[in-house]
C-alpha cells in the first residue's frame, strides 16, 4: 500500500485533470468536466486515507516513533561532489497527515463546485486551475528537498493567482491576484535566499540531511553555519530569519497578509481550498517541517511567535468590523494562521513540543471547520447573490442544511466542546500557558473575540430580519449538501482522534489530555463572546449603532482594517516609486533601452544606407561598378606584389 | 620634320577624339549616331595604319555597316530623329567631368612611368591565309574553339532578339 | 609607324576610353548610352591591337581578340536594341530614369 505507485496516483491524478481539462476546456462541455475531475479527485482523497490509515495504524511506530519512508530518489541536477539536486518523494506523519486534508478538502470543493459553479462559462477551465493547485500542493508536501519545495512553492502561487483572477473581466479580481501574487512574491525572495544559506552552509538541498548535519552539535556544517555571520548576526538565523519571511508571505502573516483579504475576489469554492485550508497553511508547514533547525535559533522562534500572537489579535479585532462575509472569513484565518504560528515558536523541549503537535492540530481541524465556513458562505453567496452581510439575514429557515453546518462550524472555530476545534485550540492554550504567559493572555483574548466575530456573522446571516431575496434561488444541489455535511462530520470526529500519538516532535510524546480545569477558563471566555454576539445581532435593534457611536475611532480604524493597504500604498507611492522606480526606470530607459535601441538604430541606418544604393538607376550601378573596378586597379597597382 | 604616317596618326586620333566628344555630347541623338559612325571609321583608319587590314575590314563591315546601322534603326523606331535630348544635370555634368579627367590623367601619370619593352621591329603584316588558318586551326595556338563558342553564342543572341523583341499578341499579354 | 612611341597609342585609346565613360555618366538615352559602350569597346581594341603590332608582331594574339570583342559586340549590341524596343513598347520611353522598378 505504501508504496511509490499509489503517491504517484494520488500526486498526478490532479495533473491529469489539469492537462485534460486545460488543453480540452473548450471542447469538453460542463457536466462532464467537472464530474472527470471530482470523481478523480475522490479517487485521490479515498487513496489518501488508505494511506494514512496504513501508515498510522496498520505500520504503526517503530521504536517509539514513525519511521520517514523514502518512496524515490533520483539524481535530478548533478552540478559537483557538493552540490546535486536529487528529486525524492518522502512519507512522514507530517506529510501523511496533510496529504490526507489537501485531497479531502480538495476533492470537496471539486463537489461542492459542481453546483456552485455551475453556468460559468469557463467551467472546464475552472477545473483545471484546481488540479494544477491540487497537485502544486501535493507536491510541495510529498518533496524531500528544498529545492523541490521551492517549485512546488511557486506553482502553487501561481495556480493561487490564477484562481483569485478567475473572473478577470472584474478590474478587482484582476487587482486582487495582482497583489497577491506580487505580496507572495515578494516573500518568495526571502524564501529563496533562507534555502541557498542553509544549502549552502548545510552543502546539501535534501531537508533530511540537511536537518541531520545542522543539528549535529560539533558537525562542521552546523559551526560553519553558527560562526559565520553578517551585522552581528549568525548565518543560521539570517537563513531562518528569511525562510519565515517566506512562510509568512504564503501565511499571511503581520504585516504581509493584505493579498489575503482581496483573494477573496476568486470563486468562494477556491477560497475555502487554498486561502482557508490549504495554501496558507504553507508556511505553518514549511517551519513545522524545518522545525528541528528553527529550534537551534531561540530568536526566529521568538520572531515566530510574536509575529503569530500579533497577526491572530490584530486579524481578530478587524474581523469583528468587516461586512463582507468573505473578508470576515479572511481574517479569521489569517487569526488561526496566527495561532498555529505562536504555538509552533513557543514549542520547547521542556515539554515534549506539545506547541509543535498543537499547531499541528490546530492545522488539521481547522482546515475542515474553515473550509466549511467558507462553503457554508459560498451557499449562502450562491443564494443571496451577495457578499454584504446587510443584505442577508433569518436565512435559517430558507437554508437549513447550511445553518445547521455553518453553526457548527461556528461552534468548533469558537473553541466550544466537543468540536474539533475545542481540542486543538486547548492543547495550544495550555502550550503557551506553560511557555509564555504574556503571550496566553492574547491568545485567550483572541479566543474569545473569535467566538465573538464568529457569532456576529452567523447571527447576521441566519437570524435577525429576513431579507427580500428572489424566490427562486434554493439552497443549493446536492452536490452542493453533501460536502457541508461530510465536512460537519469530519468536524465533529477530527478532535477525538489520537493526534498527538501521530503527529509529534522530540522522543517522546504526550498523550492528549483534556484538563478541565484549565479548559473553563476560554470555554467561559468563548461562551461569553457568543453570548455578546447574540445580544448585538441576534435580533434587529438599535444596540449595535448606539455602541458603535461609543466605540467611535476605535470602530473607525478596526473598519479600515488599521489603514495597512493605504501604509503599503503611500510607502510604494511616495517612496519606492520616486526614489527607486524612477531612477531604475530612468535607467533603464536611457542607458539600457538606449544601449539597445543605439545598436538597432545604427543596424538600421546601415539598412538604409544599403537600400538607398540600391536606386534602380542604371548609372548609380555603374558608378559603384566603376568605382570598384578602380579600387581594384589601385589595389593591383600599389598594393598587389 | 614628322614623317606622313606620324601625321597620319595624330590627325586620325584628333578626329576621332573630337568626333568621339561630339558623338556623347550632342542633344539630337541621330547626329550622336552620325558622329559615332565618323568615330568608328577613323578607329579603322587607325587599324589600317597599324597595318591590320583585316581588322579594318571587319571593323568597318561589323561595326559602321552593322552595329551603326542598328542603332540608327533603334533610333528611328523609338524616337524622333529631330527631337533633342534633355540637357543632363550640371550637377551631374561638373562631376562627370571632372572625375572623368582625374581618371585620364591617373591612367596617363600611370602609362609614363610604366617601363614597356622595347619596340619590336617591324615586321611585314600577317597575311590573310595565315589568319584563317589560325582560325580554324585546332591545333595548338589555333582559335577553332573560340570560333565555334562565338558562333554559338551569336546564335543565341539572334534567336534572343527575336524572343525579347518579338511582339506579344494582344490577347496573351495579360497572361 | 615606328616613329610613335606606343605610350602616344594608349594615351589616345585611354582618352576613347573615358570620352565613352564621361558618356556614360551624363546620358540619360539608353541608345546613347550604347553609343558610349561602344566607344569604350572600341579603345579597347585599339590597346590590343596596338599591343599585338608594338611588342610582338610575329604573333596573332592581340588580333584575335580584338576580332573576337567585335563579334560580342554585335551580339551584344543586337540584345541591348532588343531591351530597348522591348522597354519603349511597356514604358514608352527609354529613358533610363523611367525604369527604375528594379530598385530596393
Amino acid at each position: 500500500m505504501l508504496n511509490v505507485t499509489n503517491i504517484l496516483i494520488i500526486l498526478f491524478l490532479p495533473f491529469i485533470n489539469f492537462l485534460i481539462l486545460g488543453l480540452g476546456s473548450r471542447s469538453i462541455k460542463q457536466p462532464v468536466s467537472g464530474t472527470i475531475a471530482t470523481v478523480s479527485l475522490l479517487l485521490a482523497a479515498g487513496l489518501s486515507l488508505m494511506i494514512g490509515y496504513q501508515y498510522f495504524i496498520v505500520k504503526g511506530m517503530v521504536n517509539g516513533a514513525f519511521p520517514p519512508i523514502e518512496l524515490f530518489r533520483y539524481p535530478w541536477m548533478v552540478f559537483g561532489s557538493k552540490l546535486t539536486i536529487d528529486m525524492s518523494l518522502v512519507l512522514d506523519p507530517l506529510t501523511v497527515m496533510m496529504l490526507v486534508v489537501v485531497t479531502s478538502v480538495s476533492a470537496m470543493v471539486h463537489l461542492f463546485s459542481l453546483g456552485y459553479m455551475k453556468g460559468e462559462e469557463r467551467y472546464t477551465t475552472y477545473y483545471a486551475f484546481l488540479g494544477l493547485f491540487t497537485f502544486s500542493m501535493l507536491g510541495l508536501l510529498l518533496a524531500g528537498n528544498l529545492f523541490q519545495i521551492y517549485i512546488f512553492w511557486e506553482l502553487v502561487g501561481v495556480s493561487s493567482f490564477l484562481l483569485i483572477g478567475y473572473y478577470f473581466s472584474k478590474p478587482s479580481a484582476v487587482a486582487a491576484a495582482k497583489k497577491a501574487f506580487i505580496v507572495t512574491r515578494f516573500a518568495d525572495l526571502g524564501f529563496l535566499i533562507g534555502i541557498l544559506i542553509l544549502s549552502f552552509y548545510g552543502e546539501t538541498l535534501d531537508i533530511a540531511t540537511l536537518i541531520q548535519r545542522l543539528t549535529a552539535p560539533a558537525g562542521s556544517q552546523s559551526l560553519a553555519i553558527q560562526t559565520a555571520g553578517w551585522l552581528g548576526i549568525s548565518a543560521l538565523t539570517w537563513g531562518l530569519a528569511m525562510i519565515f519571511i517566506g512562510g509568512a508571505g504564503k501565511s499571511a502573516m503581520f504585516p504581509l497578509h493584505i493579498w489575503l483579504p482581496d483573494a477573496m475576489e476568486g470563486p468562494t469554492p477556491v477560497s475555502a481550498l487554498i486561502h482557508a485550508a490549504t495554501m496558507v497553511v504553507a508556511g505553518v508547514y514549511l517551519v513545522a517541517r524545518l522545525f528541528p533547525i528553527f529550534q537551534l535559533s531561540a530568536c526566529i522562534l521568538d520572531l515566530i511567535t510574536y509575529t503569530g500572537i500579533f497577526s491572530a489579535f490584530f486579524a481578530a479585532i478587524i474581523a469583528c468590523t468587516q461586512t463582507d462575509i468573505k473578508r470576515v472569513l479572511a481574517y479569521s484565518t489569517m487569526s488561526q494562521i496566527g495561532y498555529m504560528m505562536f504555538s509552533l515558536g513557543i514549542a520547547r523541549p521542556e515539554d515534549h513540543y506539545l506547541g509543535y503537535m498543537a499547531s499541528l492540530f490546530h492545522l488539521f481541524t481547522h482546515a475542515f471547520f474553515k473550509s466549511l465556513l467558507f462553503l457554508g458562505a459560498g451557499a449562502v453567496i450562491h443564494m443571496i447573490h451577495s457578499n454584504e452581510m446587510n443584505k442577508m439575514g433569518g436565512l435559517r429557515k430558507f437554508m437549513p442544511v447550511t445553518h445547521i453546518t455553518f453553526l457548527i462550524a461556528c461552534l468548533a472555530i469558537a473553541g466550544i466542546f466537543p468540536f474539533a476545534g475545542f481540542f486543538s485550540k486547548e492543547e495550544i492554550l495550555l502550550a503557551t500557558y506553560h511557555a509564555n504567559f504574556p503571550v496566553f493572555v492574547i491568545a485567550l483574548c483572541t479566543s474569545g473575540l473569535t467566538a465573538f466575530y464568529m457569532f456576529r456573522l452567523y447571527f447576521s446571516i441566519f437570524w435577525g430580519k429576513h431579507q427580500a431575496h428572489d424566490p427562486h434561488h434554493s439552497e443549493g444541489t446536492f452536490t452542493m449538501k453533501f460536502p457541508l455535511m461530510l465536512l460537519m462530520l469530519c468536524t465533529l470526529v477530527a478532535g477525538f482522534l489520537p493526534f498527538s500519538s501521530w503527529i509529534f516532535q522530540g522522543d517522546t510524546h504526550e498523550t492528549s489530555h483534556i484538563n478541565w480545569k484549565f479548559s473553563l477558563v476560554p470555554l467561559s471566555l468563548s461562551t461569553l463572546g457568543i453570548l455578546i454576539a447574540a445580544y448585538f445581532f441576534r435580533k434587529p435593534s438599535s444596540r449595535v449603532a448606539d455602541t458603535l457611536m461609543w466605540m467611535g475611532g476605535i470602530y473607525r480604524i478596526s473598519k479600515n482594517k488599521f489603514y495597512i493597504d493605504e501604509i503599503y500604498l503611500w510607502i510604494t507611492q511616495r517612496v519606492l516609486f520616486p526614489l527607486v522606480g524612477k531612477p531604475a526606470a530612468w535607467v533603464d530607459k536611457n542607458i539600457i533601452d538606449g544601449t539597445v535601441n543605439g545598436v538597432g538604430n545604427f543596424v538600421g541606418s546601415i539598412y538604409y544606407f544599403i537600400r538607398g544604393m540600391q536606386s534602380g538607376k542604371l548609372q548609380d550601378y555603374l558608378l559603384y561598378f566603376l568605382a570598384g573596378i578602380a579600387a581594384w586597379m589601385v589595389y593591383f597597382i600599389y598594393i598587389w606584389k | 620634320m614628322m614623317p606622313a604616317s606620324a601625321i597620319f596618326f595624330y590627325v586620325i586620333a584628333a578626329a576621332i577624339l573630337v568626333t568621339a566628344i561630339l558623338s556623347v555630347t550632342t542633344r539630337r541623338i541621330f547626329r550622336a549616331a552620325i558622329w559615332l559612325l565618323l568615330s568608328l571609321m577613323g578607329i579603322a583608319g587607325i587599324y589600317f595604319w597599324l597595318d591590320m587590314n583585316f581588322l579594318a575590314a571587319v571593323q568597318i563591315v561589323v561595326y559602321v555597316g552593322g552595329i551603326v546601322v542598328l542603332i540608327i534603326f533603334s533610333v528611328f523606331l523609338t524616337q524622333g530623329s529631330g527631337q533633342s535630348l534633355p540637357l543632363p544635370a550640371k550637377f551631374r555634368l561638373f562631376f562627370s567631368a571632372v572625375a572623368v579627367s582625374l581618371g585620364l590623367a591617373f591612367t596617363i601619370w600611370i602609362l609614363q612611368g610604366y617601363g614597356f619593352l622595347a619596340t619590336a621591329p617591324e615586321v611585314p603584316a600577317v597575311e590573310m591565309r595565315e589568319i584563317g588558318k589560325t582560325m580554324l586551326s585546332v591545333q595548338s595556338g589555333g582559335y577553332a574553339l573560340p570560333f565555334e563558342l562565338v558562333s554559338i553564342l551569336l546564335l543565341a543572341a539572334m534567336v534572343a532578339c527575336i524572343a525579347i523583341a518579338m511582339k506579344i499578341p494582344a490577347d496573351k499579354k495579360n497572361d | 609607324m615606328s616613329h610613335i612611341p606606343l605610350q602616344h597609342v594608349l594615351i589616345f585609346s585611354t582618352a576613347l576610353f573615358f570620352i565613352g565613360m564621361f558618356g556614360m555618366f551624363t546620358r540619360r538615352n539608353l541608345i546613347t548610352l550604347l553609343m558610349s559602350v561602344e566607344l569604350m569597346l572600341n579603345s579597347v581594341n585599339i590597346n590590343l591591337a596596338a599591343f599585338n603590332k608594338y611588342l610582338y608582331p610575329q604573333q596573332t594574339g592581340g588580333l584575335f581578340l580584338a576580332l573576337f570583342i567585335i563579334i560580342i559586340a554585335a551580339a551584344e549590341a543586337a540584345i541591348a536594341i532588343a531591351i530597348i524596343i522591348n522597354l519603349y513598347r511597356s514604358h514608352h520611353s527609354i529613358d533610363v530614369d523611367d525604369a527604375t522598378e528594379m530598385k530596393y
